[in-house]
């Protein structure tokens, strides 16, 4: 391909070698573990859902009834099939003897596997085909309705209310937002459950659970249809819940979701063995789903330099990028992250950042790349924070990004208003269009600024990944190499939900969904 | 509806400046201008720009203008208006409680603990509750610190601790205990719903039952932070928008000095 930053390609394949033996590493980790989050989504691709009538989700209620009797190492599918095949009840009405304490699912007689897969595979096959059948849904609408060209716009609602978010939806897709975020009340990621049903009562955002993204996802349909494009609904698939929330996602047609462990474990203090073993399924259920995955590298440059720490950026989306394809989740799916988020006083900061992003586009041709807008030298100065979300926009379309993160006037101040967001949008149609092939139109000069920047970017991933490779991935976060914080591969939270893979564990899901059955 | 390139209106008013009667200044003293924007919940319209006439009027403006509206979904209209205010307020007797110190910068204060206290001094901080943002702690804490002003672990004379986000208030007391923090700062950036005045006040009154209160020094920040409010809620200093590490640092220095009277 031809580079217009004249990048080297034989130094990105050798990038992409040592990133590749990174994630090797931690597969072979992830292979032998499970998590009671993982054992939870099972239980949901059971068709197990609802709350006992303590409101305690009766997925839970299976693992943590397998946890406290020390034998979660088998996993769920097993002792749930055996159980189908000892009482012919199904997954559900399993879960409720179990929450009623009238059914002990590890006291049973052991059945042969035969007969444990064939209880199943009705049940796995309903899940199959209803992940499947969303699929076809989207591609159905993209190709009946249309979508908004790319850089997609992306907005948030955060109103705390699933009522008033699709108020807010709605008026963000008639002005011209092609992807909705619902951002999650604070905490949620540490929450080791998904709450059950509607709500209207989050701080910060709105609580994910699955009737939330059932209510949001039919108002997108509804008004998608009224103005004829497809809106893409997006929520975060990361914290203590990942897997679990990729398929309720998958269940009810999400489109995009926040799925990264390297965020969990760096700005949540998520343990590291945990959300890799998590992650790892989460993006075979979001490959499988169709669901753009965004990582979350930006947020390194909130705490770290966006001038001297732009190299991390750019070794993690290589990483990103190996992990997801062994999760089976294809390029055109990866919305690797990266952000404009260099300090406004610095010099030539807009070549550095068209510089990167270029760079960025060229390395990954095929990824709907995750476009941040500033946030951390964003201030209450809102009509300066205008024109930086400007020039944020001016290198989005310039660089063909995939996913436009718009930024908000109000940034710094509060969660937007219905106003902020149309003053976002109008913002970033206006140059999107004035300034549409300017890309295309306009090279770069030898030995300038941008070509020698986007070199030293490249330059300096290649030898933090060969640091990487030499230490492992645990052993480099331990030591602080990605946004200056340092985490313990046994500290952080959640670290009590992971067991080593037992003698009679199963998951046929992980075949299935990777087997390339689209 | 806007007034044209040049503002016509008569300006037969008072223009000298009266502190006991400050007015918004566009142009010309006491001229009152004011702008705002703002969304009604009404389609739009010639009823809708009226509604929006008439709250500027109530709100104690004269000669309201709205220059730009748009719908941004049925049903909801959005205004950008200019106005003059009625309103004055008497500039002369305001008081406002500050964080009464010296801003020293980081050598400064450095070596202010190493002349008056001898010994480096315990800062943990972390950002409390459910609170998952550390962009305020890391901006006063971490080595680098924000906007060129170095932050706490850089200096030679504070051992700070950054506990990150979403710090119970409780282990953020144990770890005060452990640590034998002189001094405790907290960050509050998610205020929606007051959530960060529920969780400042719970930290102070488990300080109290822990009998600790007294023994530390007690601060917190954020962008809807002022001083005011942190000593309302009962802590000794409150740091909003536009202090840094620097703020901070000299202000826990000199108030340990004071309250140990070295």
């Amino acid at each position: 391909m031809h580079s217009k930053l004249g990048l080297d390609f034989t130094r990105v394949e050798y990038a992409r070698k040592i990133s590749k033996g990174i994630a090797d590493e931690v597969q072979q980790f992830v292979g032998n573990y499970t998590t009671i989050a993982v054992e939870r989504t099972l239980c949901r691709l059971m068709g197990i859902d609802g709350t006992d009538i303590n409101q305690i989700p009766l997925p839970n209620v299976i693992t943590d009834d397998l946890k406290s009797k020390g034998v979660l190492s088998h996993g769920a599918l097993f002792y749930i099939s055996n159980a189908m095949v000892n009482t012919s009840l199904n997954p559900q009405e399993i879960a409720e003897r179990v929450a009623l304490g009238t059914l002990d699912i590890t006291k049973l007689p052991v059945a042969s596997e035969s007969e444990r897969m064939k209880a199943i595979k009705s049940v796995i096959d309903a899940s199959i085909t209803k992940i499947k059948s969303n699929r076809e849904r989207r591609e159905g609408y993209i190709k009946t309705l249309g979508e908004g060209p790319k850089p997609y716009l992306y907005v948030i609602v955060a109103t705390g209310n699933i009522y008033e978010d699709v108020i807010q939806a709605e008026a963000a897709a008639r002005q011209g937002a092609d992807v909705i975020a619902v951002i999650r009340t604070t905490g949620q990621s540490l929450l080791d459950y998904v709450p059950y049903g509607a709500t209207t009562e989050g701080f910060g955002g709105t609580f994910a659970t699955q009737e939330n993204f059932r209510i949001m996802r039919s108002a997108l349909d509804k008004v998608g249809e009224e103005i004829g494009r497809y809106i893409r609904l997006c929520n975060y698939c990361s914290g203590l819940c990942m897997p679990e929330i990729a398929v309720m996602g998958a269940f009810e047609g999400l489109d995009v979701m926040l799925n990264d462990a390297l965020y969990g474990i760096l700005f949540r203090d998520i343990n590291m063995q945990r959300t890799l073993v998590d992650q790892y399924f989460s993006r075979v259920i979001n490959g499988f789903a169709g669901v753009i995955i965004n990582t979350g590298e930006d947020n390194y440059l909130t705490t770290a330099d966006a001038y001297e720490e732009a190299h991390t950026v750019l070794a993690s989306d290589l990483i990103n990028e190996q992990l997801a394809l062994l999760a089976g989740l294809p390029e055109e799916q990866m919305g690797l992250g990266h952000a404009f988020e260099m300090n406004p006083e610095l010099e030539n900061g807009f070549l550095y950042e068209l510089a990167q992003a270029q760079m960025t586009r060229e390395i990954f041709p095929k990824a709907p790349l995750k476009y941040m807008p500033p946030t951390k030298f964003m201030t209450g100065n809102i009509f300066r924070g205008h024109i930086q979300d400007a020039l944020f926009n001016m290198i989005g379309i310039w660089t063909n990004q995939g996913i436009q993160l718009l930024g908000m006037p109000t940034e710094a101040i509060h969660t937007p208003f219905m106003s902020d967001r149309y003053l976002s949008i109008e913002n970033a149609k206006y140059i999107f269009g004035n300034m549409k092939n300017i890309g295309e139109e306009i090279e770069y000069k030898d030995g300038g600024i941008i070509k020698t920047r986007a070199k030293e970017v490249l330059e300096g991933a290649i030898s933090l990944l060969e640091r990487i490779e030499k230490e492992g991935l645990f052993s480099a976060l331990e030591k602080g190499i990605f946004a200056d914080v340092k985490r313990p591969r046994n500290g952080g939270k959640g670290l009590e939900g992971v067991v080593e893979k037992g003698t009679n564990y199963i998951n046929p899901f992980i075949d299935l969904m990777k087997g390339g059955d689209k | 509806m806007s007034g044209g390139l040049y503002s016509m209106q008569s300006k037969d008013f008072d223009k000298t400046l009266d502190l006991s009667k400050v007015k918004p200044y566009g142009d010309t003293m006491n001229d009152g201008k004011v702008q705002l924007s703002f969304t009604l919940p009404v389609p739009t319209g010639a009823e809708a720009i009226e509604a929006a006439k008439q709250l500027l009027k109530q709100m104690g403006f004269e000669n309201p203008q709205v220059v730009f509206y748009k719908e941004l979904t049925p049903g909801f209209t959005f205004f950008n208006c200019y106005g003059s205010t009625t309103h004055t307020v008497d500039y002369s007797t305001i008081y406002v409680p500050k964080v009464e110190s010296d801003v020293m910068d980081m050598h400064e204060t450095d070596q202010y603990i190493k002349d008056h206290i001898g010994r480096p001094l315990v800062i943990i901080g972390a950002s409390t509750g459910t609170d998952a943002h550390t962009v305020g702690i890391d901006a006063i804490m971490n080595m680098k610190g924000y906007a060129g002003h170095y932050g706490l672990e850089r200096y030679e004379m504070v051992d700070a601790y950054n506990l990150g986000s979403q710090v119970p208030n409780e282990e953020f007391i144990a770890r005060a205990i452990e640590l034998k923090a002189d001094a405790l700062l907290v960050s509050q950036t998610v205020t929606q719903k007051d959530v960060h005045i529920k969780n400042l006040v719970e930290l102070v009154e488990l300080l109290e039952a822990e009998g600790l209160r007294k023994k530390v020094i007690l601060a917190c920040g954020g962008p809807r932070i002022s001083h005011e409010l942190a000593q309302e809620l009962g802590y000794d200093a409150g740091f909003g928008m536009n202090t840094y590490a620097d703020d901070v640092a000299s202000y826990i220095a000199q108030e340990y000095v004071r309250r140990n009277k070295l």
